[in-house]
């Protein structure tokens, strides 16, 4: 197991003060909260700085810790001596509100597991609840949602035994993710979640629903957007033209002296549903490169005969 | 060890209850309700009893909480925190679609 240098971690002096580990803290804490900082790392680096914060907060789990020696370095293989603790009152539930779960082995192995949500009651008296919800999220295609789909996920999920210990549990389960979902939507999974006590009903697995960035279309709500390159005369001239969309290819009539820019709606293609979205095709108008004289003598003759300044709102 | 369990259908959330949405969150009403108080949630319906919440609804409460508990930011904190994140959300889905525009994908 490797040694956790908790000074580190903060940025701290071995020497620093209770409200400087407060105030590092704070400052980690906020920077890095998976809510507000989606950087790769960010949530990993909350929840070491929580660990950190959780034991040096504590001037008693403090005490303990810096008994260990300042020798240590982190990332170097740590075992807890025996009797290391002695004469501390934290052994078997060093924790407060935080989330126990998160913590290293580094952490477990010095200050014990958590008591919280395992200890249930036992003995003589029957006892009934109702099992938490879960909460996961759950990454689709486009595509997925259009035409729905069935999707293996991996949850990772504490779970209470006989006696009341908590262990982490790994388990699969394939959803059918209906048509027409759209980024944001829950799904509910009823029973999924954790197993009830004596006759309480089983919590519910909630999925939050994420899309996998489309490399062509873009969501906002049930609507999609796509960028569709048309030539300079296919602008200026209108007419019909084909375009891929997500729920097969389609023919547009681009109007006459179209913009780039321009939207072109497909009413009721976007994702499906009551309403359905509609698809916007975002007109961009590409350019030809001159690649022979030819070319070269179609773009002077157009320059020559047609009067076209577009910097003639910009006054030069 | 990983076992796979049989298909399940899953049911699409329209709208949830107070009683629902605490439940699922793992928070208090009284919570919720000052949620409401502070503009943070906006459910349809008048009295709390009858209060019907959006699904987003759900994401923005646990958020809320997590900004609370790990972070100890009040409501109107919270408030102004949950609209810049969904601002930068917003901001992040045009951004996508402009460098996309810009970087010649016209193929």
């Amino acid at each position: 197991m490797d040694f956790k240098d908790y000074y580190e971690t903060l940025g701290l002096e071995r020497n620093a003060t209770q409200d400087d580990i407060k105030r590092a803290y704070r400052k980690i804490a906020r920077k890095y909260h998976p809510d507000v900082n989606k950087e790769p790392g960010a949530e990993e680096r909350f929840k070491e700085a929580g660990e950190a914060y959780e034991v040096l907060k504590d001037p008693e789990k403090r005490a303990a810790y810096d008994q260990l020696g300042a020798n240590w370095k982190a990332g170097q293989d740590f075992q807890a001596p025996p009797d290391w603790n002695e004469g501390f009152e934290f052994s078997g539930g060093g924790y407060t509100e935080a989330d126990e779960a998160a913590f290293s082995d580094f952490f477990e192995s010095l200050f014990g597991r958590a008591r919280g949500a395992g200890a249930q009651p036992r003995g003589r008296h029957t006892f009934h609840a109702q099992g938490q919800d879960h909460h996961a999220s759950v990454t689709i295609d486009l595509t997925d949602a259009y035409e729905g789909a069935t999707r293996t996920i991996s949850l990772r999920a504490p779970d209470v035994d006989q006696d009341g210990h908590v262990t982490v549990k790994d388990r699969s389960i394939r959803v059918k993710i209906p048509k027409g979902i759209t980024e944001g939507q829950h799904i509910r999974l009823a029973g999924q979640g954790t197993p009830g006590i004596g006759q309480g009903r089983a919590g519910d697995l909630f999925l939050e629903i994420r899309f996998n960035p489309d490399s062509a279309y873009t969501v906002e709500g049930r609507d999609v957007y796509f960028d569709l390159p048309i030539t300079p005369w296919e602008a200026a001239l209108g007419g019909k033209v084909k375009a891929p969309t997500p729920s097969g290819v389609v023919e547009l009539t681009v109007p006459q002296n179209a913009r780039a820019g321009q939207k072109l709606r497909l009413k009721g293609r976007g994702i499906p549903g009551k309403p359905a979205g509609n698809l916007y095709a975002v007109l961009q108008i590409a350019v030809p490169p001159v690649t022979s004289d030819e070319d070269r003598a179609l773009y002077e003759r157009m320059a020559s005969q047609m009067n076209f300044d577009p910097r003639a709102k910009l006054g030069v | 060890m990983v076992k796979t369990t049989k298909v399940v259908s899953a049911e699409v959330v329209e709208a949830v209850s107070l009683a629902e949405l605490c439940r699922s969150c793992g928070v208090r009403a009284e919570w919720v309700v000052e949620l409401v108080d502070e503009g943070i949630l906006d459910p349809m319906g008048q009295a709390p009893t009858r209060w019907r919440f959006s699904a987003v609804s759900i994401t923005r409460v646990r958020t809320a909480w997590r900004l609370y508990h790990d972070l100890g930011v009040n409501k109107a904190g919270i408030a102004v925190a949950l609209n810049l994140i969904d601002e930068r959300e917003h901001l992040q889905q045009v951004l996508k679609r402009l460098e996309r525009v810009n970087t010649g994908r016209l193929d």
